[in-house]
């Protein structure tokens, strides 16, 4: 979780090009940290290569906020 | 104008791509050629750009095909770091009137000439996206625009071209990439030197400036979109036509 967390955080670090302690888990994706739509999609995929895992578009839609991220890469690859 | 540049033109190997990767190398690009099958053609044109002085590779990819596709930019990123300028010129025709067109003349047209398109922006966009910067480049045609008896499946995939090159201007505006399309005329190449000599003519009586253009004319205007000096360019589509169908 914690090592999901630090690996999550370095990639929005890098895409969104915001300050770490910005990204909480109760910080929304868009609102928060200032992502469009390019952003998310962009950010869906870096994960989807970064955990090796497919992001279903249905799921997707459903992420909010980081710990959604989060939580959800920990589900899957658990 | 382009020096550090990397260049991706597919359909490189002949006619207007081989210009075009020409004249990207000549304004100082790094060019990767992507080709379908003409091994002999390629080499001679990697051969060309580095008499130029540039750096060169050809790939053989078949732009139908995603997972070629995406391999190719894969490797075209791990060799040459970047991609800056993408041209999306591979077409082929399968000519008939409409009534005589197969389902599979259709859909190999369709398939290169549109689908490829779209695949090879898809893979691009990324690597783009990261670099926060890029240019592609679209090679629809002037049917796409006037339509031309016996062209229906050709001339629908560059129209498709066409409107995918604006909703690409739209979507990818906000990342500084900028995505133009270059509708040529009738262009002396081995894909029009097929043409039987009465629709050369009657093609000749309707083009203002009086004659058929060269390959290098439309490399011209790629290397003008590929080139800082059309940094507020986008969603375009450029005639080289000689003012056979204005825009």
């Amino acid at each position: 979780m914690a090592d999901t967390l630090e690996r999550v955080t370095q990639i929005i670090v890098e895409r969104l090009d915001v300050e770490a302690d910005e990204v909480t888990l109760e910080a929304s994706i868009k609102e928060d940290l200032g992502a469009d739509s390019l952003d998310v999609v962009d950010l869906i995929m870096e994960l989807e290569d970064e955990f090796n895992l497919t992001i279903e578009e249905e799921d997707a839609e459903k992420i909010n906020t980081v710990g959604d991220i989060v939580n959800y890469i920990s589900a899957k690859v658990s | 104008m382009l020096t550090g540049k990397v260049a991706v033109v597919t359909g490189g190997s002949r006619g207007i791509g081989r210009s075009i990767a020409l004249d990207l190398a000549k304004e100082g690009a790094k060019v990767v050629i992507f080709y379908a099958g003409n091994h002999g053609a390629a080499e001679e044109t990697v051969s060309a750009i580095t008499d130029l002085g540039a750096e060169a590779a050809a790939f053989q990819v078949d732009v139908a095909d995603s997972g070629q596709v995406d391999d190719a930019f894969k490797q075209v990123v791990k060799q040459f770091g970047r991609v800056d300028i993408l041209v999306n010129n591979a077409g082929i025709t399968r000519d008939n009137l409409l009534m005589r067109i197969k389902e599979e003349d259709w859909d190999q047209v369709v398939d290169t000439n549109l689908k490829g398109v779209f695949l090879c922006c898809k893979a691009v966009v990324r690597p783009m996206m990261k670099q926060r910067g890029g240019r592609i480049i679209n090679i629809s045609s002037v049917v796409g625009v006037s339509g031309n008896a016996g062209q229906a499946n050709y001339v629908a995939a560059k129209a498709g071209v066409i409107g995918l090159t604006k909703t690409m201007a739209k979507e990818f505006g906000s990342r500084n990439i900028t995505v133009n399309a270059i509708a040529p005329g009738f262009i002396q190449t081995d894909m029009t030197s097929v043409l039987d000599e009465k629709v050369k003519e009657a093609t000749l009586a309707s083009i203002p400036l009086g004659r058929f253009g060269v390959a290098e004319e439309v490399a011209n205007a790629v290397s003008f979109l590929a080139s800082d000096k059309a940094s507020y360019i986008t969603g375009q589509t450029l005639h080289v036509d000689g003012g056979m169908v204005p825009n």
